[in-house]
């Protein structure tokens, strides 16, 4: 499994990276291993307001549709729109596959968020 | 959960493991895409042994089969297969399987792993004097070895002319050392072969078509594969498109329904919706708006429910989101609009053509 030790991290399985006040998101390596080849990426509306917790966006792999949460609260402000017509990025190269950006309404939220190591040993 | 003979195996290629209807078995190695593109392109290779195994013999063997099943296998010649429907009375699904025929007093019934036990228990209900049935399931491995190579790598290990297993039959053959029934058949909408042989033998079997299969790009298959590869070229699998609550005239199966033959079980009842016409169907839908139909979703046309999903999913082949649905039959015609409830948006879909991937038999 795969971890970038720069980015943060929570128990169900997205990745969050921090610039400035926005928060890019995607999902783990662990998790896109566990998914296996995504075919569909279902994103919220730009402006969709949020909260840390909220099911927000929706993986579909060949198989099934599973949910992403929101780590962080905020406002959708970017979508990755590569992702549409090529959702298998998501498996390829899972940490530069963001799939939203929040500009955060709670920046304190990141210190409640698990670092690498704190990841790692969760999924182990 | 059960292990098949090859557990070990799987688990040495990384295949992921779930539990199917209680088997320990692969979803998939290296992928459900790239397992599904070989098949299509190359040749793939299943662990199917969880599937069971019913033995029917006895002087009277042809006439039980004849009263249980919905199709009629007196027509059969022996070392031919059919594919056929059990019914309830009501006329409702117990299951659908493959009936091998060696002689009009020994078939083999090759049934839905989760269905072995009802159907086994069905079948000593309606038992007739002087034909036995017996649960053979655990004696046998089974291997489906299916794709457009599947032939050529196949007879690398075998001097048996394969080309004398016509679509739906089969001989029993060796295969390297291993005595094998060898029939041509399978659920992917590809030529391909199933073999059925001592489970003791199932480790070496794989082995040595893994290696016959190598300079062919032959890989192990996971049942993710075995799904989306079914679900294109639209054949029915039971829990989804056929439960005890569907008929196969529903299901799109009357070609397994013989009303001309004497008394069946579910006989009256098939003859009586066949003769009211049917109220709904099983249809084959494509999605216009983007999103992916599963299992279970409603389906909506002019405001109304008009049924649900039966299975749906990307199509790897065709690069669409594909789906099967049970709906009422007003809306079944080809081009039709309907609306499929995706996470509580409404969604367009029309109704299209099935097969989705027409079959590529080699008949």
């Amino acid at each position: 499994m795969k971890l970038l030790e720069e980015l943060k991290y929570v128990e169900t399985h997205e990745w969050v990276r921090v610039e400035g006040n926005k928060a890019y998101i995607g999902i783990t390596d662990y998790a896109q291993d566990k998914l296996g080849d995504v075919v569909y990426v279902e994103v919220p509306e730009i402006g969709t307001v949020v909260e840390a917790g909220d099911q927000f966006v929706v993986l579909e792999s060949v198989k099934a549709a599973s949910d992403v949460y929101a780590p962080i609260s905020g406002t959708v402000v970017e979508v990755n729109e590569e992702l549409e017509d090529n959702p298998a990025l998501i498996n390829e190269s899972p940490y530069d596959a963001w799939i939203v950006a929040i500009d955060m309404s709670m920046p304190t939220e990141v210190d409640d968020l698990l670092s690498a190591e704190e990841y790692k040993e969760l999924c182990e | 959960m059960k292990k098949t003979p090859l557990y070990e195996k799987h688990i040495q290629l990384n295949g992921k493991i779930i539990d199917f209807g209680g088997w320990a078995l692969p979803v998939e190695y290296t992928g459900i895409i790239p397992e599904h593109e070989a098949v299509r392109t190359k040749a793939g290779l299943f662990d199917v042994s969880h599937m069971g195994e019913i033995l029917v013999t006895g002087e009277d063997a042809e006439t039980f089969l004849q009263r249980v099943l919905t199709n009629d296998i007196s027509v059969l010649k022996d070392n031919q297969i059919a594919y056929t429907t059990m019914c309830r009375p009501d006329g409702g699904i117990i299951d659908d399987f493959l009936v091998y025929k060696y002689s009009n007093v020994e078939y083999l019934l090759v049934v839905n792993a989760a269905n072995t036990e009802k159907d086994f228990n069905w079948l000593e209900e309606n038992i007739l004097e002087d034909v036995k049935v017996e649960d053979i399931s655990a004696k046998y491995a089974l291997l489906a070895l299916q794709g457009p190579l599947a032939q050529n790598i196949l007879q690398k290990t075998t001097p048996a002319d394969l080309n004398e297993i016509e679509f739906y039959r089969f001989k029993d053959i060796k295969i390297g050392d291993i005595e094998t029934m060898v029939s041509r058949t399978g659920y992917t909408g590809e030529d391909g072969f199933e073999l059925y042989f001592a489970a003791e033998k199932a480790e070496e079997m794989w082995e040595l078509l893994l290696s016959a299969g190598k300079d062919e790009g032959l890989i192990p298959a996971g049942l993710g594969a075995r799904d989306t590869l079914r679900f294109e070229a639209s054949l029915p699998l039971y829990g989804n498109e056929l439960n005890e609550n569907i008929t196969p005239l529903e299901a799109g199966l009357g070609f397994c329904v013989k009303l001309n033959k004497d008394n069946f079980i579910g006989k009256e009842a098939l003859a009586k919706q066949k003769e009211e016409g049917l109220k709904r169907k099983i249809i084959g839908f494509e999605m216009i708006d983007r999103g992916i139909p599963r299992s279970n979703y409603e389906i909506f046309a002019e405001g109304e429910k008009i049924g649900y999903v039966t299975t749906g999913s990307y199509s790897p082949t065709l690069k669409k989101n594909l789906g099967l649905a049970l709906i009422d039959s007003d809306y079944t015609k080809i081009g039709t609009e309907i609306e499929v409830l995706v996470r509580k948006k409404s969604l367009k879909a029309k109704v299209i053509k099935k097969p989705f991937y027409s079959k590529k038999y080699k008949k």
